[in-house]
């Protein structure tokens, strides 16, 4: 019976007969190529993850800089920019959770499925397509930096460090962002919901504001906040001023561990429920 | 039938909370054919599609595709198959043409291949022109062109069409109509739900009526007809003529109540189709000193096969093709069966 359709396709039209492996780096790359294409059409949709932290800066830099004073002394200017960086990336869930919903929505995940692609490519090309626009996030902070006075003060493998750190947490943050996308169902609830999961994370943080300002009680939840302690491993590892070296709880004593412990501690949590949902989801 | 249906079900079940969407649904589906299911909303037609599709698992019984089983040979499934739902399922912030190439490339073409053909659907479903477009700025019938091109793209050989001309103009519902008698001409295997008796006439080699979530009568459109056994002689009277004189001379032929038209010139005289009938309706006229002008006979349409079937009607008076008996059937139903694909 199949015959039908080997007479029909021309045989070196088809992949079939490639392994598994390249046929998923080929679904992957082919979904990445299409949210990329939306971007480029529709290059507002960057927005979020462009204007917003431009805003934000200036707005921390020149409004609401003057009146922080940093435990320890030094420029706010450059304690700033490490809290940014990962609101920038944090920033950038809501969206994918919108862009899962909304594919979830049209139908389009349907004909994904009854294609013989893998399907899981769907949610793994999402994660990456937002990895590339946490890019340009991180690209957009680190030249705002530089033009509002923040200097690095260390070598260029911390550096790096420090940026590879930022993306690990923002990619791992990405598959929460896309969990909430398996779990709610329209995009208005995706938005909403990932702005009050959001909004607290950051300012809850060391993000924009030293830790030990706030109210005894909330400390330790800031303190063990994630943004935090993103904030202080960049700011580490860039040689920017860092109060939190000084506060004895553990993710503020060794922020890099930190970190890479939160951003696995994430990706084993969201991306198996993630994964789990959609199965659930589209197979009824 | 002595060869493997390209489609088969035996005995699916899958309910939805206590809702039962498909009931014991059974269907043989011979291999390039087109093959239509018919039923009102909620019958359980876009259960039973989705079910062959891969993109729902039955809780009972079993379904094949071309051999293979829609739940452990699904892969293989997906390799054969081509879906059209009731929604266009687009990119619509891709081109046209990007979102052939990319399903085309999803359909394990490759990339070369994949624009070929692309290049070649936007062609033949009169596309050419808008393929640089945004999908977004397409007409309804544009999207469902697209749409169907998009599920074309990687050569299935099975394809389901859900309900393919819901919301059509009829324009673009005759064009849908001339690419499905393409298809089948060409070979491929075609399942079409439909709420629309006439299209199942038009098109479809065999048809099942779904009620229930179960089928409740399989056969030929002329078979089911028959089925019911039914006919309508049409009587058109000169212009004149004596209708009470001609109901009298009708009536030894009529199985029910003779209907006459309020403008008195038509008469509806429901009979038992026989060989000489007509002439012999004729001659009995003749005789009563009835001038006729028009004598025809009405075979049952699927409308009064779908009516007896299930006591109600379908949800369009439209199809039919003799405008008698279809003023039961004109309750709009516009919502689709998407109640049974949201609570999964």
């Amino acid at each position: 019976m199949s015959a039908i359709t080997a007479d029909l396709v021309p045989q070196q039209d088809v992949t079939y007969g490639r392994s598994p492996v390249a046929h998923f780096v080929t679904d992957v790359w082919v979904l990445v190529k299409r949210a990329l294409a939306r971007i480029r059409r529709e290059p507002e949709t960057l927005a979020d993850v462009t204007f917003q932290p431009v805003i934000f800066i200036l707005m921390f830099a020149y409004v609401f800089g003057g009146a922080i004073a940093l435990p320890g002394g030094g420029n706010y200017h450059e304690y700033l920019i490490g809290g940014m960086l990962g609101m920038g990336l944090a920033q950038t869930a809501p969206g994918v959770a919108v862009a899962l919903v909304s594919d979830m929505s049209t139908g389009i995940v349907d004909r994904f499925r009854s294609l013989p692609m893998s399907r899981w490519a769907v949610l793994v090309a999402r994660s990456i397509a937002e990895l590339l626009t946490q890019i340009i996030s991180t690209v957009v902070v680190v030249g705002v930096g530089l033009a509002i006075g923040w200097r690095v003060h260390t070598n260029a493998p911390d550096v790096i460090a420090a940026l590879a750190l930022a993306l690990l947490f923002g990619y791992a943050f990405t598959w929460a962002g896309v969990c909430l996308g398996m779990v709610l169902r329209s995009p208005e609830a995706a938005q909403q919901t990932g702005f009050l999961i959001f909004l607290p994370l950051t300012f809850i943080s060391s993000a924009f504001v030293p830790t030990q300002g706030m109210p005894g009680w909330l400390q330790p939840v800031a303190e063990w906040n994630p943004m935090s302690a993103l904030a202080a491993a960049t700011r580490h590892l860039f040689g920017n001023p860092n109060p939190a070296a000084t506060i004895h709880a553990w993710p503020m004593q060794h922020p890099e561990l930190a970190v890479v412990c939160w951003s696995v501690g994430m990706l084993a949590v969201f991306a198996p429920l993630a994964v789990r949902q959609f199965r659930r989801k589209v197979l009824g | 039938m002595n060869e493997t249906p390209a489609i088969a079900a035996e005995g699916l079940v899958k309910n939805y909370g206590k809702t039962k969407a498909l009931a014991g649904f059974d269907l043989a589906v011979p291999p390039g054919t087109v093959y239509g299911l018919l039923g009102p909303n909620g019958a359980g037609k876009t259960t039973a599609v989705r079910v062959f599709a891969t993109l729902l698992r039955p809780d009972g019984g079993r379904a094949q595709v071309l051999g293979h089983d829609v739940v452990t040979g699904a892969a293989e499934v997906r390799r054969h198959i081509g879906l059209t739902g009731q929604y266009a399922a687009l990119d619509e912030y891709l081109t046209g043409r990007a979102n052939l190439v990319m399903i085309g490339q999803l359909s394990r073409l490759t990339a070369s291949a994949a624009r070929r053909r692309a290049d070649e659907m936007l062609e033949r479903f009169n596309l050419t022109e808008a393929a640089s477009r945004a999908v977004k700025t397409y007409s309804g019938g544009m999207r469902r062109r697209l749409d169907l091109a998009a599920s074309l793209i990687g050569y299935p050989s099975v394809l389901f069409l859900d309900e393919p001309t819901t919301g059509l103009d009829p324009n673009a519902r005759a064009m849908t109509w001339d690419i499905v008698r393409e298809l089948a001409a060409e070979g491929t295997t075609l399942l079409l739900t439909t709420q629309y008796l006439e299209e199942a006439d038009q098109l479809a080699r065999r048809v099942a009526v779904i009620d229930g979530g179960t089928v409740i009568a399989e056969g030929t459109p002329d078979q089911l007809k028959a089925s019911i056994g039914g006919a309508h002689l049409d009587v058109v009277l000169a212009a004149g003529s004596d209708l009470e004189a001609a109901i009298v001379a009708v009536k030894p032929f009529a199985t029910g109540a003779v209907q006459p038209d309020p403008d008195g010139l038509h008469l509806s005289v429901p009979v038992v189709a026989a060989e000489g009938l007509t002439t012999r309706v004729v001659r009995a006229l003749d005789v009563a000193g009835v001038e006729v002008n028009d004598v025809t006979i009405q075979r049952a349409s699927l409308d009064d096969v779908f009516l007896a079937l299930t006591g109600h009607a379908s949800s369009t008076g439209h199809a039919s093709s003799t405008g008698h008996a279809s003023g039961t059937s004109d309750d709009s139903s516009t919502d689709e069966e998407k109640e049974e694909s949201e609570a999964a």
